[in-house]
């Protein structure tokens, strides 16, 4: 029997993390490097899984399927497997995760056994919510995600750490509960759990399509987070630890917009193109209204947070336009917010370890003594603002491009407003920026600030690398990403024809 | 009587026998060394179980049809056994440290299990009122174990008036029921009912009655407001092992009883099961979130948690689904029987002399201390909550289901509601663990450990495999029919 690559991705940083269990407590360094070598092995094997998957091809590789147990008689399956929509999430959750600890070195003190181990289980769980392919199973790690990042936010996080952990539980928890009724439904009706064989026995669940639809969508739409369900969001993050965030922000969000294409577009084309509009509207909401709260916030963590319910906005809106732009330009954003949102979280970060605060009006000038730090924020800054030749505008312009043409939103009208989006980023991107870095120093203790070190260095290098990378030559990640896309799109359109 | 009859309740016999000898055997243990009691007690059980497990699964009845074993006696009996080598585990430190080391305490708790398992086996309604006094009388002396401590006695008191009480309206429906039938064998009952020749007023208050008692035992509302004075008063070892048992027993025979002889007054009963079901699942949760002192926040799930079991008894003469809704309760059974032993044993763990150390805050910080014990509660916790994959969450997903099969979905959503309130007050407990500083220190004890890590194990491993656990329960209830 030959070992399926996606299943030892998926248990890899599991099997670190029972290793973490036995090593001492107060050896940190050994527990530290354990973590490191364990989150590079899996992304190793993630590339390998990258060198196995068949670019081109719209179906389903490196399957699993094994049939694990009934219920009732409704069989639940050990199904995993990748496509185009997928594989670029594992690899970002591989890429991100050894970031993210590399970013602990200093940060993280206490305790640093429990937040490595709770670190590598949330990593098996990430793994598992992309890879996933029966939905009981793609809901236990769904729900397996939750409980490491719970306690990431509530031992490590800021002052308001209990509060913000506990909503975030809740918020999630009600999703959560929702997903699994319509879970429970589908998979008692059709006798089957599997996502395949659902998928191809749409006909069986088409009149409650468009409660199953709402179903997922609420726990989904939590976890983006859409307007107006965003609110447990900027708690968690200004709460978390940096390395948090930047998991929180590069990839758990994704899992939301994630399975709206997965679950709601696939299984319900038809409720999907019925309420495209209303979720385009929800999504336009976001954009503006996450950037110009954005725009008001003194805290630098906020202000990231909120920028995220904005940039998720353009993902959405790029899912909904439901052509094959919109939704691949969708996918593509959905890698570089995470790229981009987790170099702004390390930065600032970064800025917070030195200073101990993230009060906008205590930085100025910091330019001047941090200069290393000040360009790398640059070059992230604008990314994330949309400049061309970098990532960010490689995305948004694809979404809009699809907005502007889709005919299920039926009026170029939604792209107009979320090009206003664009240029509203730009605003308290540049504003954050300013204040930060440029004009003179007004407080003492930013003159005498440390530049980056080596570490630091060589924790944001690879994200300025796929930055450049993904704004000059997108081709390769659009190559990734293409064929599933269009599969999907030719059933979205389909269901449209079918239902005018 | 003869040889046979013996033979078909052998388990039950060898282990009253062996109560009694270990209470004459106790006298010669000196006063410290309490723990060969507790070891010859354990070995009791095993015998009891192994006895149990080697019989034949056909069912077979004896003294003139007066008891019954079936894979249905079976499967519970092995809860009850479980439950009681568990909870042997947990009391031989726990006794020790409050002072309360006495060798009545293993023989007490062999009579009760006695009892528990006499009820699994009741095939008639006299042996129903003799099984439920020979599990009851035991456990008030049980939970007055702590004497001269005014909580316990107060503890003891309560249970054994409102126990009494109980008893007393089980034994008037029998007589009611008894007059109106001219039968106390539940197949009897059945017959004297299909063939019209039974009082029907009669019965149904008879019925009603015998419902109330043991709605009574298994702490269901309104009949519950003895529980969490009797919970937090009784010693912690105790509590753990009656909040199992006794309740298991309660339901045992509810179900048997009502599913042999009652089948005909469904109609009547029905809308009053799916109430009783509804108000405990919903006051359970409501109030246990008020709860500062972790026992009687157990208390109060325990009867939330009893609210989500009764779902399993409404549907109960829809022959379509009652054997799904049975395996669901057996089921049900085991995973709560595992998620409160160890959640009962952290307590045990954390608890210090003289009633201390059981307030929530008593629990900040323990997640630093003692990183094992907390994220054994928390795994515990979880399976409370019904949180995926633990076997918690497979107990509520059958139960929940055969509810909507049998065509209660108000009532299942109303449980499922339910369940992500009470995520509010389990998780508080988690939050105190981790995210609270604090000087929490616990008890490290082997036997202790053995227990958590058993139980840990139980909720995860069955949670992964919940395919086999259900198959048993399955197969135990197609022998019941």
């Amino acid at each position: 029997m030959t070992i399926n690559p996606l299943v030892l991705l998926t248990f890899f940083p599991l099997a670190g993390a029972l290793l973490v269990v036995f090593l001492p407590a107060e050896n940190r360094k050994t527990l530290r490097w354990t973590a490191l070598g364990t989150s590079l092995v899996t992304f190793a094997l993630s590339l390998w899984a990258l060198s196995l998957y068949r670019v081109g091809e719209a179906s389903m590789q490196l399957v699993i399927n094994q049939p694990w147990f009934k219920i009732g008689s409704s069989q639940v399956s050990f199904i995993m497997g990748v496509d185009g929509i997928s594989i670029l999430l594992v690899l970002l959750t591989t890429f991100l995760t050894p970031i993210s600890i590399l970013s602990t070195w200093s940060a993280v003190q206490e305790h640093v056994k429990g937040f490595m181990l709770l670190f590598l289980l949330l990593e098996s769980g990430m793994l598992g919510v992309f890879l996933a392919l029966d939905l009981a199973l793609f809901y236990i790690f769904w729900e397996f995600t939750l409980i490491p990042m719970i306690f990431l936010i509530g031992i490590w996080g800021g002052e308001n750490k209990v509060y913000a952990a506990v909503k975030f539980f809740l918020f999630t928890m009600v999703g959560s509960v929702l997903m699994l009724l319509a879970i429970l439904f589908l998979g008692l009706q059709a006798g089957t759990f599997s996502w395949m064989e659902l998928a191809a026995n749409r006909g069986l669940f088409a009149a409650a399509q468009i409660v199953l639809f709402l179903a997922f969508g609420v726990a989904f739409a939590i976890k983006v987070p859409m307007w107006p369900l965003h609110t447990w969001l900027p708690d968690a993050h200004v709460e978390a630890p940096t390395a948090g965030s930047v998991i929180l922000a590069g990839v758990l969000l994704k899992m939301g917009a994630y399975g709206f294409l997965r679950f709601n577009l696939s299984l319900f084309p038809q409720a999907t193109v019925q309420l495209a509009p209303w979720m385009a509207v929800l999504a336009i909401i976001g954009i503006l209204y996450g950037a110009a709260v954005s725009y008001a916030q003194k805290d630098m963590k906020k202000l990231v947070a909120y920028s995220s319910v904005s940039h998720l906005g353009f993902v959405m809106l790029g899912i909904f336009a439901l052509n094959f732009q919109g939704m691949s330009g969708a996918v593509l954003q959905m890698v570089n917010h995470g790229i981009s949102t987790g170099a702004l979280f390390l930065i600032v970060g970064m800025l917070y370890e030195r200073r101990h605060t993230r009060a906008l009006a205590e930085f100025g000038g910091v330019w001047k003594s941090m200069p290393v730090l000040g360009g790398i924020a640059m070059v992230v800054m604008l990314s994330s603002a949309g400049l061309p030749g970098l990532n960010g505008f490689v995305g948004e312009f694809t979404i809009l491009l699809g907005a502007f043409g889709a005919k299920a939103l039926g009026s170029p009208w939604f792209a107009g407003f979320a090009t206003l989006g664009v240029i509203l980023a730009a605003v308290y991107l540049l504003y954050w920026f300013e204040k930060v870095f440029f004009g003179a120093i007004h407080k003492e203790e930013n003159r005498v600030l440390r530049d980056l070190n080596f570490r630091e260095i060589i924790t944001l290098t690879p994200l300025l690398i796929v930055i450049f990378w993904i704004g000059l030559y997108p081709k390769p990640f659009f190559n990734l990403i293409n064929p599933g896309v269009e599969q999907l799109a030719a059933l979205i359109q389909s269901a449209a024809v079918a239902l005018h | 009587m003869n040889l046979t009859d013996l033979v078909t309740i052998l388990p039950l016999a060898v282990l009253a026998v062996w109560a009694t000898l270990l209470l004459l055997v106790d006298l010669w243990i000196p006063k410290d060394r309490k723990g060969i009691t507790a070891v010859l007690a354990a070995l009791g059980l095993a015998l009891a179980m192994g006895l149990s497990l080697t019989r034949g699964q056909q069912p077979q009845q004896a003294f003139g049809g007066m008891v019954i074993v079936d894979g249905f006696a079976i499967f519970l009996d092995m809860i009850f056994l479980v439950s009681g080598l568990l909870s042997i585990a947990l009391a031989h430190d726990y006794l020790k440290r409050m002072n309360l080391a006495r060798g009545e305490y293993y023989a007490l708790l062999l009579y009760a299990i006695s009892g528990m398992i006499l009820m699994t086996y009741a095939y008639d309604l006299i042996i129903v009122f003799l099984a439920l006094e020979l599990l009851s009388i035991p456990l008030y002396i049980l939970s007055g174990f702590i004497r001269l401590n005014s909580r316990s006695e107060e503890a003891a008191l309560k249970y054994f008036l409102l126990g009494a009480f109980s008893s007393g309206l089980v034994l008037y429906g029998v007589a009611l029921i008894f007059g109106a039938t001219a039968r106390t064998d539940l197949p009897g009952i059945l017959a004297a009912v299909q063939q019209a020749s039974a009082n029907p007023a009669m019965l149904l208050v008879g019925g009603a009655l015998l419902l109330v008692g043991f709605s009574f035992k298994s702490a269901i509302v309104p009949f519950h407001e003895w529980v969490p004075d009797v919970y937090q008063g009784a010693p912690s070892s105790v509590t753990a092992f009656m909040s199992v048992g006794a309740k298991a027993a309660g339901f045992a025979a509810l179900m048997r009883v009502f599913v042999t002889a009652f089948p005909t007054l469904s109609a009547d009963f029905t809308p009053v099961l799916w109430g009783l079901s509804a108000l405990t699942m919903i006051v359970g949760n409501v109030i246990a979130l008020a709860q500062t002192n972790l026992k009687r926040l157990l208390a109060y799930s325990s009867i939330a948690q009893a609210g989500y079991l009764m779902m399993a008894f409404v549907p109960y003469a829809q022959g379509m689904v009652l054997s799904d809704t049975i395996a669901a309760m057996l089921f049900f059974l085991v995973g709560y029987m595992f998620t409160t032993l160890g959640a009962w044993a952290v307590v045990i763990a954390v608890e210090k002399a003289e009633g201390k150390g059981l307030e929530m805050t008593d629990y900040a910080g323990l997640g630093r201390r003692h990183p094992w014990l907390a994220a054994a509660m928390t795994l515990f916790m979880l399976s409370f909550i019904g949180v995926p994959p633990t076997l918690g969450f497979w107990g509520k997903f059958y139960l929940f289901r055969t509810a909507v099969e049998g065509g209660f979905t108000t009532l299942a959503l109303l449980g499922l509601l339910a369940s992500i309130f009470s995520a509010f007050y389990y998780f508080r407990v988690v939050v105190m663990m981790f995210m609270q500083t604090g000087k929490a220190e616990a008890r490290r004890d082997p036997w202790l450990a053995l227990t958590l890590g058993i139980t840990s194990l139980g909720v995860i491993g069955f949670g992964l495999l919940p395919g086999s656990l259900l198959n048993l329960a399955l197969q135990a209830v197609l022998k019941l029919l």
